[in-house]
């Protein structure tokens, strides 16, 4: 696994910059790794950052753009504002969290 | 008497019915299946039908052929299911008590959901091939093709075998060039995923494929609607892929009756234990197959793996004993290349996707992850499979419900520890 120097923390992460070990985390790092998506996060980011947390530890899956909607209260909208080109790719990367995923 | 009630003759519920049938008392238990339709599809040959490689003899079978002896089948619609009261009430007023539910009713293509998606081009120019409906009507689409910008194309996920849009793609392509339309025709594939592959293991294997079959890749597309005028998809962040044909796979929900019953998330999917298979909060009910919100592929495969786990949890329950056995989210599934050969895959909760072989270690004769005839093969007589031995809830030979560590190539640190294992 390699490994990468973040926010002064040493951390594995996989060749697309996502968090290998989710429990290496917190919230210094997550800072920086919106930085290097040229972010700045604020409470809006963090509204949608800690859903995802919260919504992958009940259920083992990245929820999905419906679910963002329906159950956290995002439009897709905002979401695309907050997040642009991707939101649930870039907001999973800084939650810590798996990339959204198919089988394959 | 006491009653096992299962919802939905579809896969998962005609395998239940056969094991529970052969396990249960028929002096003590009746056993009765509720579906609204009298056809079973086998739903994997959905894929062969636009393409004329089979017919609707391959695909279709009435729903009380493949049920076993001392299984009543009631034909109808349900409203609702009633936990509180153990019952299920019907469409028609019936109600029907049970002393443990089994809940398969599946999840369904709801084109509606996209803004324009069923407007002027719907079935026109805009094609599905997840019903029986949807395949035909795509087929004589396919059969007046002359080229033209050909869009392969995801709503969003999850959706009902994950993979097929991708076969689809590669069947296409296999297809158009057969009839000398290939270089007359653009191959587009667009996704809600960050790509075609979105799995590490996958996505380093298979890197390359599509550019080979030069198939087009529009990543990260959350569709907003469909302009009928334009013949586009436009995203929310207003991107637009215009396409002269349009094969989409529309967001898949789970059925509405399950949100009536107020059992549902938003997708109308059961909140399941994903190792228990019991529906969180309702110890006497249980739910399987694409029905489910367990972290793994909506596949026939999986509905078949998660048979043999809720058949002992099932039997624990009416002994009045804790589930015993753990669903690990097996799931084993073909992939159509085109050309004649196919990928294998298997997996679960805690390894993805990896190369090597199956079902013997070296020996294979299947090769995971890899292109070969054989798995091509494979897909083909898994039709005859599924008819005979599957739906009867007969376990295939060397392939256990847990999925099985042997043959397979793992790197450092793909197999997760602990938490969903």
């Amino acid at each position: 696994m390699p490994q990468k120097v973040i926010a002064g923390q040493i951390v594995e992460v996989d060749a697309e910059g996502y968090l290998s070990r989710p429990e290496q985390w917190n919230r210094a790092l997550a800072e920086a790794l919106a930085g290097v998506l040229n972010l700045q996060l604020t409470d809006a980011h963090w509204k949608v950052i800690e859903f995802l947390q919260r919504d992958y530890r009940e259920r083992g899956a990245v929820p999905g753009m419906r679910r963002l909607n329906k159950v956290g209260g995002f439009a897709t909208k905002d979401l695309y504002a907050l997040f642009p080109d991707g939101p649930i790719k870039k907001a999973a990367l800084i939650a810590g969290l798996p990339k959204p995923a198919s089988c394959v | 008497m006491k009653n096992l009630l299962i919802l939905g003759a579809g896969t998962a519920g005609t395998i239940m019915a056969h094991k529970l049938r052969h396990r249960l008392p028929a002096g003590s238990w009746r056993v009765r299946v509720v579906d609204e339709a009298a056809e079973h599809f086998y739903q994997p040959g959905f894929l062969f039908l636009p393409f004329g490689l089979y017919t609707e003899r391959d695909v279709v079978r009435p729903k009380r052929r493949l049920l076993p002896r001392g299984v009543e089948f009631v034909q109808a619609a349900v409203d609702r299911i009633e936990p509180e009261r153990h019952r299920v009430r019907l469409a028609d007023g019936v109600e029907l008590p049970y002393d443990v539910l089994i809940i398969a009713t599946g999840t369904t293509p709801v084109p509606g959901q996209v803004e324009g998606m069923v407007d002027g081009d719907w079935r026109r120019r805009v094609h599905e091939f997840y019903t029986y409906e949807g395949a035909q009507a795509l087929r004589e689409a396919l059969r007046d093709w002359r080229g033209g910008r050909l869009v392969v194309h995801v709503s969003e996920m999850p959706i009902k075998c994950p993979v097929a849009p991708l076969e689809f793609a590669f069947l296409a392509d296999w297809w158009l060039t057969e009839r000398g339309l290939r270089d007359r025709t653009e191959l587009v594939y667009v996704t809600p995923l960050p790509g075609a592959f979105t799995k590490p293991i996958a996505s380093q294997v298979l890197s390359g494929l599509l550019e080979r079959k030069r198939i087009g890749v529009i990543p990260d597309f959350a569709v907003a609607r469909v302009d009928n005028d334009r013949h586009a998809l436009v995203s929310w962040d207003e991107r637009q892929v215009p396409y002269d044909l349009l094969v989409t796979v529309p967001p898949n929900l789970g059925a509405e009756m399950i949100e009536r019953s107020g059992l549902g998330d938003e997708m109308n999917y059961v909140p399941t234990d994903r190792h228990t298979l019991q529906a969180r909060g309702h110890e006497n009910i249980f739910v399987i197959g694409d029905a489910t919100d367990v972290p793994t592929s909506k596949a026939g495969s999986v509905a078949h793996f998660e048979a043999e786990v809720l058949t002992e949890n099932v039997l624990a329950q009416v002994r009045g004993q804790p589930p015993p056995a753990r669903f690990d989210g097996h799931a084993n599934c073909f992939i159509e290349s085109g050309f004649g050969k196919g990928f294998l895959l298997d997996f679960n909760y805690r390894l993805e996707p990896v190369p090597g072989r199956f079902p013997f270690p070296r020996l294979g004769p299947l090769a995971l992850l890899g292109e070969s005839r054989l798995n091509h093969w494979g897909k083909l007589a898994f039709k005859w499979i599924y008819w005979h031995w599957l739906l009867r809830g007969r376990p295939i030979p060397f392939v256990d419900h847990q999925m099985s560590l042997a043959g397979k190539q793992i790197p450092e640190g793909a197999l997760k520890a602990g938490a969903f294992g």
